[in-house]
Order: structure tokens, then sequence, then C-alpha cells
């Protein structure tokens, strides 16, 4: 690497020098990595291969502070880029004047949109965010200016100095008018935008995918199906504006390069999506822009879209100098995408026993300023919005919108986290109705193998729904409150140690909740991951490089990596480099793809080098004549064979040659939905969890503590047992936070609680005990039959945790997050 | 901005002289928030962390003395006993780590009414002190709190300690926020009975600009309660109770909770209190006995 950048470690206030990714991390050998609880049988013979639970190389680091993130870059000449933010969330823009700006000592550069050197807008799927507002701003926090200084405060100072034009409209907040009144303002001007036919675009709506299935398709309406059915049931729901929360805000460091390119240090979900953006905005081909994985503080879909990438490129490029930016956490309440909030309504019909004859939803998706990653929102909240079920007739219209509130995007599961809020409430709305228990309810209409989601699209490998449930269902209940060594313990209390209940009021409750997501892409997307695997001898040693560009925002890829290398190639020492763009494309860490895709494409590579050293091994005459590859295995640092036993050391057949091989790992072909039934094969996956929440309510004062979940999902194939529970985990911990206190509250298109002081998430004292039951029925489609397992669950723990909250209050509960008010039946003020 | 370090209290009164609209920072918790996110940009801070004074506490007649900057954490492990309200109050205070430095002084210099040190320094009747180089002087706390982040403090003092008496009955402290941890007070709630004076003393978190008391409810459940002998409380003393409490209350509807939820919060918290209060009363009636 050109540049020798160097961290401060944010601890110990000392420096020290690193590269600004995570420094090329390795498993050091002989490091003890698995006590005996984690070991599961194992069919490599190579140690902390697929199955075990190495540990992660930037563990240590990480819970010694000493992890260096991207805010942590430093180079001595740095400059500190700083953003002007629009006040307004929607206004014309009559002028910018930088003048008292660029007169403040220590300022270098003020730019504005007409210093966009290329493209003006930018986006992961439309091109329709400015990288500057020009003409209008269409949210409160939009980038109007930028600025580099010589520190953060003059930065401020200069951006109090730029005189911005406003000329304040109206905004455009109300989503439902945003999407349906004729007379509704346009957010994007007519004309403005790119035309998707396939997305039946018009006036604010950026997305609506109608399906219908059965007599719905061939255009009954909705009386007939009425009258089919001996029981209705029909429901409004409401889903809040959910925000990622990562703990490492958005921060990024550009070095201006010798060629007039640029070299920036990111963190990111997604290294060239990000530089297919960039790079035409600061008009420069692709290979001037190169990009390398920065220490990512925590993803969920956040960093999906860019944020300060393209300005502090630009800044970079104008001052000739590094440029750092680092939001705080107000800033990057504005900085990043959040959860689609949905207003939901729904109507189910069954019969007697419980069997399902029609479903119908509509699902409204508040998209915000910008479309992002609202389309694909769209395709999933509509081809997955009835769930898992068995469902003879679907009605399903899901719309993405175009309003003046914060913009929306990708987060965990998104589009099925909403809709799996609605139907899951539904089911249980229908089971009581019926006098069934919740669990019979769903095992009755279950899918299964063979089974076909409302867009036709076939089920084609396990999905042993049913026996989820009913494991869910079976498993011992926690200890009764009576029961407690100290039943008036308040950490064991609702409220907790703020003292507010000593057992009275408190009334427990239990609830259920299942969801289907797809995992990888959709929807036609030629979706692949590259690897770049090389083996050689060092030091005597057989050792093996991965490189790759996929992102590690903390899901453990960097782990698996190594895993699958030892696993094909039979050799200990991995060295994982850091992630960039000098290697192709690995996609995005999203969409719980990454071991299936990145895996994929780093087990291909292995194959290839594998390939190559057996071809080695022939031409040096060490296989015997007529034994096929198929006889023959890399293992323990030796090439083996079946038959014949050891072949030869890796060392000697390779002396100082490097066998090295680039590879690209495809997944299936998926289709679009038709624009008018929504039919086709979109999804290239499926993955699911179950839950079942226990909660204890204050009933008189509407405060909730989770006493345990239980969660059973199948993941195919145990890569690594410790961080596969660790995203099980987190997954049900943030849907029992939206159960329960994640909301963005916008009002007027304004947020009111840009802060970790109002916006809630769980902290340990409401993060239950869980029960985690994985199964494993292999996908013969994916390698090593694995299924993504970072999203599932995070669609059924909010269901389950408000049934529960429904159980124990007899409420209906048709808003996420639960508030104290609607518990003690208070009506919140808009 | 100027960072000034006094050593001694002399000087930190000095200096506070000299610069009146100084900032005092000791843990930071408040303070620090401020600055980060740009609220205030004072043009000076008196770091008062190396003034010994301010994280001692002593017995003073039948009460304690503690001085201004012991922090909550000190608090829960030392005092639970003199000040058996204040240490539930710190014990509900943000986290650990936010208690090792956050302290009273904080509070009460910020005095924020979602404080959670005010309601069981008004339900005590603690005592302030307020030093300059003028002198010191002592405000009830129930005399303390002027008007929305606005104290009997003058520009020039500073908050020296605060006098904790006796208990002379039961003591609780309540506190709803919308998770189990680490949360500011949607409404909060203290209460101190005085077997001594046969009084009642209350402290409401917010529910109104300032932090307040319910004075009504005081003497409305003084008079009901059975000091001597011990008996019950009737169940519609303990609602009247409620209800008198959530009267005083001039809540608004926030990001944190509605006005009426808060009420009602109020309400049930007050309710609560009060019964546990009783029970330890009428308990140490029977041991007594």
């Amino acid at each position: 690497m050109a540049t020798d950048i160097r961290t401060t470690a944010s601890t110990t206030g000392g420096t020290t020098t690193r590269t600004p990714a995570s420094a090329p991390t390795s498993t050091p050998a002989g490091t003890p990595t698995r006590s005996p609880a984690d070991s599961a049988p194992l069919s490599s013979t190579t140690r902390d291969g697929l199955g075990a639970s190495p540990r992660r190389p930037d563990g240590t680091l990480k819970v010694t502070g000493a992890f260096a993130y991207s805010s942590d870059m430093w180079l001595e000449d740095m400059l500190w880029g700083t953003t002007l933010r629009s006040p307004h969330p929607h206004a014309r823009i009559r002028g910018i004047d930088t003048t008292a700006a660029l007169r403040l000592p220590g300022v270098y550069a003020v730019l504005t949109h007409e210093d966009v050197p290329g493209e003006k807008r930018y986006g992961l799927e439309f091109t329709d965010q400015p990288v500057l507002a020009y003409d209008k701003v269409r949210y409160k926090g939009e980038a109007v200016a930028i600025i580099a200084a010589d520190h953060p405060e003059t930065g401020r100072r200069a951006a109090e100095r730029i005189v911005v034009d406003y000329e304040v409209l109206p905004p455009v907040s109300d989503v439902t008018a945003a999407a349906f009144d004729a007379d509704s303002p346009l957010v994007h001007e007519a004309g403005s935008l790119p035309v998707h036919e396939e997305y039946n675009q018009s006036g604010n709506v950026v997305r609506h995918q109608p399906i219908r299935t059965g007599a719905f398709a061939e255009g009954a309406d909705i009386e007939e199906l009425r009258a089919r059915a001996d029981v209705v049931v029909s429901g409004e729901y409401e889903v809040g504006m959910q925000d990622q929360a990562f703990l490492g805000p958005e921060s990024g460091m550009a070095v201006p390069a010798e060629d007039g390119g640029v070299d920036l240090y990111i963190a990111t979900q997604w290294l060239h999506v990000d530089q297919r953006q960039i790079a035409p905005c600061l008009g420069l081909p692709a290979d001037k822009v190169r990009l390398t994985l920065a220490g990512v503080g925590g993803a969920f879909g956040a960093r999906e879209d860019l944020s300060m990438q393209i300005h502090a490129c630009m800044l970079a490029l104008r001052t000739g100098k590094p440029v750092k930016f680092v939001y705080n956490r107000e800033e990057s309440f504005y900085g990043h995408v959040h959860r689609h909030p949905a207003k939901m309504a729904y109507e189910h019909g069954a019969m007697s026993d419980g069997t399902l004859v029609y479903a119908t939803a509509q699902v409204v998706l508040d998209g915000g300023a910008y479309a992002s990653a609202t389309p694909a929102v769209v395709g999933v909240a509509s081809s997955l919005g009835l769930g898992p079920y068995e469902i003879p007739n679907a009605r399903m219209d899901a719309y993405g919108v175009y309003t003046t509130n914060p913009p929306c995007g990708a987060m965990r599961g998104f589009g099925a986290v909403q809709a799996c809020f609605g139907y899951e409430s539904q089911m249980d709305r229908l089971a009581e109705e019926l006098g069934m228990h919740p669990v019979d309810l769903r095992v009755k209409n279950a899918m299964s193998q063979g089974s076909h989601i409302i867009t036709g699209q076939e089920i084609d490998s396990p999905l042993p729904m049913a026996e989820m449930l009913l494991r869910a269902k079976d498993t011992a209940q926690p200890v009764a409150r009576r029961d407690l060594a100290d039943p008036a313990d308040v950490r064991t209390l609702p409220g907790g140690t703020a003292n507010t209940s000593h057992g009275e009021g408190v009334v427990r409750g239990v609830g259920y909740g299942v969801g289907l997501k797809n995992l990888c892409y959709s929807e036609g997307f030629d979706d692949y991951s590259t690897a770049r695997v090389r083996l050689e001898v060092i030091g005597g040693e057989p050792s093996v490089l991965v490189h790759t560009a996929a992102a590690e925002v903390g899901q453990g890829l960097v782990t698996v990596k190594g895993q699958i290398a030892r696993e094909e190639l039979g050799v200990e020492r991995v060295t994982i480099h850091p992630s960039d763009t000098r290697v192709g494309s690995s996609g995005s860490s999203s969409a719980s793809r990454q071991s299936y895709m990145t895996g994929g494409a780093v087990q291909r590579a292995c194959q290839a080098v594998r390939s190559q050293v057996f071809a080695l091994a022939r031409a040096r005459s060490l296989v015997a004549a007529g034994r096929p590859d198929g006889d023959l295995a890399l293992v323990g640092g030796k090439v083996v064979s079946e038959l014949d036993g050891a072949l030869a050391e890796l060392g000697d057949l390779l002396g100082d040659e490097a066998v090295e091989a680039t590879e690209e790992f495809h997944h299936r072909p998926t289709e679009p939905l038709d624009p008018t039934r929504g039919q086709g094969d979109s999804h290239t996956q499926f993955g699911m969890c179950v839950h079942r929440a226990v909660v204890d309510v204050d009933v008189e004062l509407g405060l909730v503590k989770v006493v345990e979940m239980t969660a059973v999902q199948d993941v195919g194939r145990i890569l690594h047992p410790q961080q596969l529970i660790g995203q099980i985990e987190g997954a049900t911990t943030q849907g029992i936070g939206l159960a329960l206190m994640e909301e963005i509250q916008v009002k007027d298109s304004v947020i009111r609680n840009p802060s970790f002081t109002d916006y809630l998430i769980p902290t340990i004292l409401d993060t239950p005990p869980m029960r985690i039951d994985v199964l494993e029925r292999p996908d013969p489609a994916a390698p090593y039959g694995l299924r993504g397992a970072g999203e599932p669950a995070t669609l059924s723990s909010t269901p389950a945790v408000v049934a529960a909250i429904r159980d124990a209050t007899g409420r209906a509960l048709t808003h996420a997050p639960v508030r104290p008010e609607d518990i003690v039946g208070i009506v919140v003020p808009d | 901005m100027d960072f000034l370090s006094p050593s001694t209290w002399e000087e930190a009164l000095a200096v506070k002289s000299a610069h009146p609209d100084a900032v005092p920072i000791m843990g930071g918790t408040d303070v620090m928030v401020e600055l980060n996110f740009d609220k205030h940009r004072p043009p000076a801070l008196i770091d008062l962390t190396r003034v010994p004074e301010l994280t001692r506490w002593a017995p003073e007649g039948d009460g304690v003395l503690m001085g201004a900057g012991l922090s909550y954490t000190r608090i829960i492990g030392e005092l639970a006993g003199h000040a058996p309200a204040l240490a539930q109050a710190s014990r509900s205070v943000a986290s650990p780590q936010i208690r090792n430095r956050g302290s009273v002084g904080g509070n009460l210099g910020g005095a924020s009414p979602s404080g959670e040190a005010h309601p069981p320094l008004l339900a005590t009747d603690a005592v302030i002190e307020l030093a300059s180089v003028r002198g010191t002087r002592r405000v009830p706390a129930r005399e303390f709190y002027l008007g929305l982040r606005h104290t009997a403090r003058a520009e020039d003092e500073l908050i020296a300690a605060v006098l904790l008496p006796r208990p002379a009955g039961p003591q609780y402290f309540a506190k709803i926020g919308t998770r189990n941890a680490m949360v500011i007070a949607v409404a909060s709630f203290a209460i101190a009975l005085d077997a001594a004076t046969r009084t009642v003393g209350t402290g409401v978190g917010s529910c109104a600009p300032t932090p307040i008391r319910a004075v009504e409810a005081e003497e409305f459940i003084a008079g009901e309660l059975d000091w001597d002998g011990g008996s019950p409380l009737a169940p519609g003393a303990v609602t009247r109770f409620g209800e008198l409490v959530a009267s005083v209350a001039r809540p608004i509807d926030d990001v944190r909770g509605s006005a009426d939820y808060r009420k009602h919060a109020l309400s049930v918290m007050a309710r609560r209190t009060l019964a546990w209060a009783v029970t330890d009363h009428r308990k140490g009636i029977e041991q007594c006995a």
C-alpha cells in the first residue's frame, strides 16, 4: 500500500502504525480456538475448518478497544470534512453564498452542487439522489454544502457562515396522501426520474407491485371470497421507522493520488457498488477510484447507500490533501436510510377448521425523499407479504412511496419484517376467532417443501415449518414468577431497577411468530462474488491467502472465509487479505448472502487451486496413472490419495511457486415479478425462524420485561456455531427492539428523537435468556447446503413479543413498537 | 474556550466569581453531551474534579452532609441507609459508567425536570448548600427550583453540598422509562414518611417545568395514616392519594411519553410507593411492639 496511515487507538490516546483497514488478519497457529462445548462432528480433519468455532481474528482487538474503526484513521496533513445540511424537509434553494465561510482562516474548500465534477445524482438502483442538493431539498438533513477545514470546529463555524436562501415548501409527510391523492404535491418533479416501466410508477409511487392468485387472478371480487369463508378477520397495522443503530457512525478518509485519482478508506457494505456510484460523480474512470474497507462499526443495511463517500473524494481532489469525515450521532440519524415505516391492511378468510380460503393485503411503505432500496423492499414485502402459509386465493398490493420524510432503505430483513408483523398479527386474531391455539392454526396452514408462495415460486428445498412450530411450542416454559428465588427482585420485573413494581400488576403472556425470508438477491439480478486464493509456502509452512472485496461488518465472514480455505485446502495457516477493489466484486454484505456467495466463491477458488496442485503433482509424476482427481485430497499440508496414502508434502511440491486462482460464484438465476399479477421465481433461497416469546407485562403501567425467547431456525448447515448463535441472538434482540421501543418519531417530516437518549435500543436488562434450537436441513442448491442465517430471526421476533403482550393484556396492539400508552389504553397523540 | 482547573475550594469560588458565565464540570455526563452536540459554547469550563471536599460526605447533626460531587455509585454503596430514596434514585440513573462519574451536583446545576435526584431531595426536605466568595448559604430543596432549568443558585455561586436529613420513616423512589435500564425518566416519584413529625413528603419528576411536590396529597395522607396503631390505610385513601399526586402534574406530550400517560403513571407509582412505605411502617410498629 502506497499510503501509510496512522490510526489512534481511542482507549489509550497513543498512536500506532496500522493500515486503515482492519489490518491483514490471520488466525495465529497454536492458539486454542475451541472450547470442548463448541466441538461438533467435523467432516474435515483440518483444525478450525467448517463446523468449528475458531476465534475471530479481530475479536481480541475489538473487546480490548484496540481495533481501528473507520473513525480512528489519522494522517498528519489531513483535513476534516463538515457537511451543511438542510434545516427544512422541503424547500426550494434560491441561492447559496459561501463567501463568508471561505474567508474563515483554516477553511480550505467549500463546495456545493456546482462543484460536483461529474454526474449530479447517484443512487443504488434509481439515480435520483443529488450529491449535493440543487433546486430543492427533499428531507431535513439533506447535504447542501461540504467544507474541508483544519479542525472539525473550524468546519462547523464555517458551515454557520454559509447563507442558503430557501423558499420553504409544505412537507409531503402523509404517506397515504402522497401515494393515493391525485392532487398531492410531487416530491420529484414529473419527468425528472428514471423510468422503470416494470415498477408501475405514478405520481409519488416509486413502485407498486400487485400480486393476484387463484380466484383473484380470474377477477373475482372480495365479496365472492368472503362468502366462501366461515370466518373473516381484518385488521390495520403499523410498523414504525426503525433505525439500524450501528455503533460506529459514518466515517472514512479520502486520499488524493498522484495519478489524479483517489484512494478511499471507508466503512461500507459493498465496495464495488460504492465505486460504481462515486466514479461517475467525480468524472473519473472506475480504476481511478480505489476503495479499501476500513474498520466497520456495524451496518445492518445502513451502509448500503452512500453517505460521505463522494463528499470526501471531492474535497480531497479539490484540496490535494487527505480528508476525513466522521458524523456525530445526531448527524448519523440524517446520514443513513432507515427501515421503511409501513401502514398495512390485511384480511383473512378461513373455514371453521382453520383452513385458509383467501387473504388480501395492502402494504404502503414510506420510502422518504429518495428511492434507495425501496423497489427491492416492495419486491420482498409483496412476494412474502402473506407469509409462509398455503393460501389458494391471494390479493396483495405493495407500494413504495416518495415523501419528504427521512429516506428509507435497507435494514435487516427489509420488507419481510414489516409484513411479518401484519400477517402474524392476523394469524393470532384468526386463531382467537376460531378458538384454536395459535400454533395449531399455523401448523394447519404451514408451507413445506413443494409449496408455492403467492408468486407461484416453488419452495424446492426443505422447509420444516410445522416441525419448527411444534418444537417451539413444546419447549419447556421458563420458571414461573412465583418460583423465582426472589419474585420481587426488580431486575426480573418490568421497569427493572427503576423500581416501579414489586410484582403489582404483572401478568405473564406467551406469543408465537414465524417468518419467511428470501436470502441472497432477488428479481433477476445476476448476483455474484469473486474470490482470489493463493497457496504458497512461507517459512516452510504451506499458507493460504484469501482475497475478496467482501465487507466484514461484524457478521464474521472474515472467520468463515478462513474456515472454508482450511476445509478445502487442508492448510491450517490462512491469512485474510484486507478487502479492497483490487479484486472483483463480492457483492453486498446484505440479504444474509455472504456465506452463500463469497463462501461459494472462496470454495470455488480453493477448488481451482487444488486442481492446479493436483496437476503439479501429476506433472511431477507423483500420482499413479489412472487415479482421478476425485481420489486425491489436500490434508494436513499433504497431497494424499485415498488408495495410495500421502503422495507429497506441499512444501516440497510447491517450492517457491505460488498457486493462485480467482473465481466468480453466481447463484442460480432468478426472475423479475411480472407487473400485473406478480408471478415469477424471484427468489434464490428461503430462510425461516420460529419464535416463542414469554413476557411479563405490568398491565397498569404498560411496561414489559421479556422473560425468555425461544428461536427455532433452519440454517441448512452450521459453519461456525458460535457466530451463528450470535446472529440469532442479535436478530432476535433487534426484533425485540422493534416490538418494544425502537422508533424514529417523525412529525411533519422532522425527526424528533435523533439521539440514543431518545431513540432507545435494548440494553442487556431488556435482553432475555434465549433458547436457540438450530436445524440443519441442507439446501442442495447452496454451497455446503447452507442457508443465510443473519435475517430470519429479525422477522419473527417482533410479532412473537407483541403476541405475548396481547396474551397478557387482551389489547389489540396494532402498532410496533408497542408503547406503554397502548398497553394501558391511552391514545397516543400524533 | 478556557479550561480552568482550581485545586482548592477557595480557588474554585474565586474562579467562579471572576468568570460567572463559566460552566462547572465534574463528571461531565451532562455538560459534555451539551458541548459535543454543540448546544452550548460556554466561554470557559471550571474543572472541579480536583477539589477534594466535593467528593466527601460526613455526618452533620442527625443527617449527612454530602459533597455535591459524590458519584451516584458511591451514594448507592455508602449512603443507602442514610438516604434510601436518593440511593434508589441513584440506582436508576443511566449505566454503571455514568453512575461512576455523574453526581447530584450535576443534577442540581442542570436542573432538568427529569433529574433522578430531585424527587428524593424534595420528599426528604433536603437542603442545598451554595457558596461563593460572598459566603455560604443553605436553601431547602423545596425552595431551590424556580423555573424551567432555573434555580435559586446565583451566577457566581457553586453548589457545594447537600444536607440529607436522617430518615425518620420509610422512603421510596420509582421512575418510569420505556426500557428497563439506562433511560431518562418519563415520570418519577419519591415518597418519604416522617414518623417523628407525622408528615409525608413527596417529589415528582418529569411532570412539570420543574421538579415539584404534591403538597395537598402529602397533607391528605398524613392525616389518613394511623401513625401509632399501624392499621392499614383504607383503599379509598390510597386511590385518593394517587389522584392528588397526579393532579399537581402539568406534563407535556413529548417523544418520551404523552401527558395523559404521565399523569396515569404518576398516580400508579404514588399508590404503589405509598403502599410499600406503609407496609414498612406497620412492620416497624409490629417489631417495636
